[in-house]
């Protein structure tokens, strides 16, 4: 029995078209290299010739591939819809998904359909023949197409051929092609946001969202239920990432400017070497693991600190999570500005000493102003992993949504909002859920201006050396 | 007998490339060692105070090395061992108890790629003055930058852009920069690593003639790769070749009727 499997045979047809992208390669390649040994003045290197014929026969069809897997659903619906009975298509869309991922799983749970009633035992029969006709057509044609390609574009090489320069031109525009859809991808994840966002919108105010204190997203199932109305207040979210941040901040950044300097300027290469490596293992640690060192032991030492001192401290507490998901960050930090430090030019660093600058006003004078921009980037890094480290703060510091400046209680951040609004059964178009966008969205505006801001401090004050 | 002893002694010291006028820098048996290879194999050196002692040679002869071990710069460099004994105003500057920073704002160096700090142009030069804190006074430090500059004959290109990074200004002007730089601590002595083998003729003269001027209040040791730059503006020349101390003596004969076979092939430029 056939399968109606389109992935399957795209593979198929795909692979074909490489093999003739081969071939091609080979053949063209050795005719210039024929050239080559009968001393005919080949203006372009063989490799160039294969190059140009196997680009040619392969990028167009690829590219149908690709557009082809695109709109695989529609084709689908297309071939499929005219063999459901009328009730199948008036039950809705889910039904026809039903039918349809039977189908493409496999045919032989047709046999499924037709005794649930889905579809008749003839149309069946004539399901899987269109089906089969379409597909020969269509992907026998785009081997067709690739060896047609190949032909022509062989046919046209010759010895005087500037193939070295089409083939440059043809790289250019797939490179072109290649950076164009990471663009795109941002774009589309950036609509998508705004698009749900918009949704929430329309069910909950954005002056509620963004100016409310109050944060509890429950909604109701039922109507009659207790707490059926929720409330979504960002600000207790946005000053508990604010406040943790800030706390994991005032550890990394000080420990990993420091250890950064003291790597790139005072110790020896050996030290360097050996002392790098592990302060970058800080980084790889899983931050489950962080996150359950700071429940079990650092949370509780902080607590009983407090309570040495006569401070009320929760279990969970922002300072906690702050703590230790600063020491997490002081690699970002003192890794990429040993990087940026070490690549100020030594001469500026041999000028300042020979004016009879000692090693630290050396650093504070010339070595930190030069590397600035290299230094804010790594603090910003540093600062927006903090603002989306979840794990940390829900093992360490709560999920109560508090609106409070004071680092021993409990506070929740946007990130560990997020994860807890979408875990679990929920339904997809419910204020609850779609609270999760519009806390992505106004997270990712918050993190962009940060990095304007920043961008433009560093354009003011860098001293840009050559 | 006092006669034929001071006459061994003569022969001595011109052996040893010692000399009898009065030297401000005195070097004996200097040796530099990078890891296990050895760079410079005790070189006696005598230095005139207020006049230009040039170092030639090949690449990599060492010229540039000994000019490092004067203000300690090598020091730096983590492999890089110094033996024997450098005097300056007779204080052992290897001494164990020796304040390299202090050592270090009395000598200004000049290196061989223009390397202006990425500031503007009056904090290049008042760099240096700042950090000792000699001058307490803004009124004081303008002074001082604007005669620094003066004497370095970049004031009249400069006065209207001090606020200009000094990095936007051009090769030979950076390079002048560089030197206003060295003289507003005041130093003594001026070192300068092939200050000119960036730039281009125009420039290398302007460079050229101002070191002529400054050697009135300057003890300047310059290395060069360019013989006729070293016949221009240095009263002594000293000939490096693999690491040892050729051949030194007044330029004129150094040029003229070198002693050594070796100097006369490199400075006929049979060699080298």
């Amino acid at each position: 029995m056939w399968r109606i499997d389109i992935n399957t045979d795209l593979l198929i047809s795909l692979s074909l078209i490489i093999v003739s992208g081969l071939l091609s390669f080979t053949l063209a390649k050795q005719r210039a290299v024929f050239y080559l040994r009968n001393n005919e003045p080949l203006r372009s290197m063989p490799i160039y010739h294969g190059l140009y014929v196997s680009l040619w026969s392969t990028l167009l069809p690829i590219f149908l591939i690709i557009f082809l897997l695109f709109f695989k659903d529609s084709y689908l619906n297309y071939l499929v819809i005219p063999f459901l009975s009328e009730e199948t298509i008036d039950l809705g869309i889910d039904e026809i998904l039903y039918v349809k991922s039977f189908l493409i799983n496999n045919i032989s749970s047709l046999s499924t359909l037709i005794s649930s009633g889905f579809i008749s035992e003839g149309d069946a029969n004539l399901l899987v023949e269109k089906y089969q006709e379409t597909r020969v057509i269509s992907f026998s044609s785009l081997v067709l197409l690739s060896i047609i390609l190949s032909f022509v574009s062989y046919k046209k090489l010759s010895v005087r051929y500037d193939a070295r320069r089409r083939v440059e031109r043809i790289l250019k525009f797939i490179f072109f092609v290649f950076s164009t859809i990471a663009v795109l991808t941002t774009v589309g994840i950036i609509f998508s946001l705004i698009f749900e966002t918009l949704r929430f919108f329309s069910q909950v105010g954005f002056f509620d969202f963004v100016f409310g204190t109050h944060w509890s997203p429950q909604t109701a199932i039922r109507e009659d239920q207790v707490g059926s109305s929720g409330s979504f207040g960002a600000i207790p979210l946005f000053t508990g990432t604010l406040l943790i941040t800030a706390v994991a901040m005032s550890i990394a950044a000080p420990l990993g400017l420091y250890s950064a300097i003291f790597l790139s300027q005072y110790a020896k290469p050996k030290t360097r070497d050996f002392l790098k490596p592990i302060l970058e293992i800080l980084a790889g640690i899983p931050t489950v693991v962080y996150g359950f060192f700071a429940a079990l032991t650092v949370g509780p030492f902080v607590r009983s600190c407090g309570e040495y001192i006569g401070l009320t401290v929760a279990t969970e507490s922002a300072l906690a999570a702050g703590l230790v998901m600063g020491v997490m960050i002081i690699p970002y930090v003192s890794s990429l500005s040993d990087d940026v430090m070490t690549a100020v030019p030594l001469s500026l660093r041999d000028g300042s000493l020979a004016l009879g600058a000692t090693k630290a006003e050396t650093v504070k004078k010339v070595i930190i102003p030069a590397a600035l921009p290299g230094i804010v980037s790594a603090l910003l890094l540093a600062i927006s992993r903090a603002i989306g480290e979840t794990m940390i703060v829900v093992m360490a510091a709560g999920l109560a949504a508090n609106l409070t400046a004071n680092p021993l209680s409990a506070v929740t951040t946007v990130t560990v909002q997020i994860v807890t609004l979408l875990v679990g059964d929920q339904e997809f178009d419910s204020a609850k859920t779609l609270a999760a966008f519009a806390l992505g969205l106004m997270l990712f505006v918050i993190t962009l201006a940060l990095n304007v801001f920043a961008m433009i401090i560093v354009r003011r004050y860098r001293e840009r050396y050559e | 007998m006092k006669l034929n002893g001071d006459l061994i002694m003569d022969e001595q010291k011109k052996q040893n490339n010692i000399r009898n006028k009065k030297s401000l820098i005195e070097c004996r048996g200097v040796d530099v060692f990078y890891g296990d290879k050895q760079a410079l194999f005790g070189i006696n050196l005598d230095i005139g105070e207020k006049e230009v002692t040039s170092l030639i040679g090949p690449s990599g002869c060492g010229k540039s090395t000994f000019l490092r071990c004067i203000n300690r710069m090598n020091d730096v460099i983590e492999i890089c061992k110094v033996a024997g004994t450098i005097k300056i105003d007779n204080e052992d500057i290897y001494h164990p108890d020796v304040d390299v920073v202090e050592l270090r704002s009395r000598i200004g160096m000049v290196f061989q790629k223009p390397n202006p700090f990425p500031k503007s142009v009056y904090d290049n030069v008042a760099y240096g003055p700042k950090l000792h804190g000699r001058i307490l006074h803004k009124d004081d430090l303008d002074a001082k930058v604007e005669k620094s500059l003066e004497r370095a004959g970049l004031w009249s290109e400069v006065k209207d852009r001090l606020g200009e990074p000094g990095t936007s200004l051009s090769g030979g002007q950076q390079q002048r920069l560089c030197i206003a730089r060295a003289i507003a601590i005041d130093p003594s002595i001026i070192l300068m690593d092939e200050p000119c083998s960036a730039l281009d003729p125009i420039a290398t003269a302007k460079i050229e003639e101002l070191i002529d001027e400054l050697k009135d209040n300057f003890t300047i040791t310059i290395v060069t790769h360019s013989m006729q730059q070293a016949a221009r503006v240095s009263q002594r020349t000293a000939f490096f070749h693999l690491g040892k101390l050729i051949e030194v003596g007044d330029t004129e004969k150094i040029f003229r009727s070198p002693d050594h076979e070796q100097t006369e092939a490199y400075v006929t430029g049979r060699y080298g």
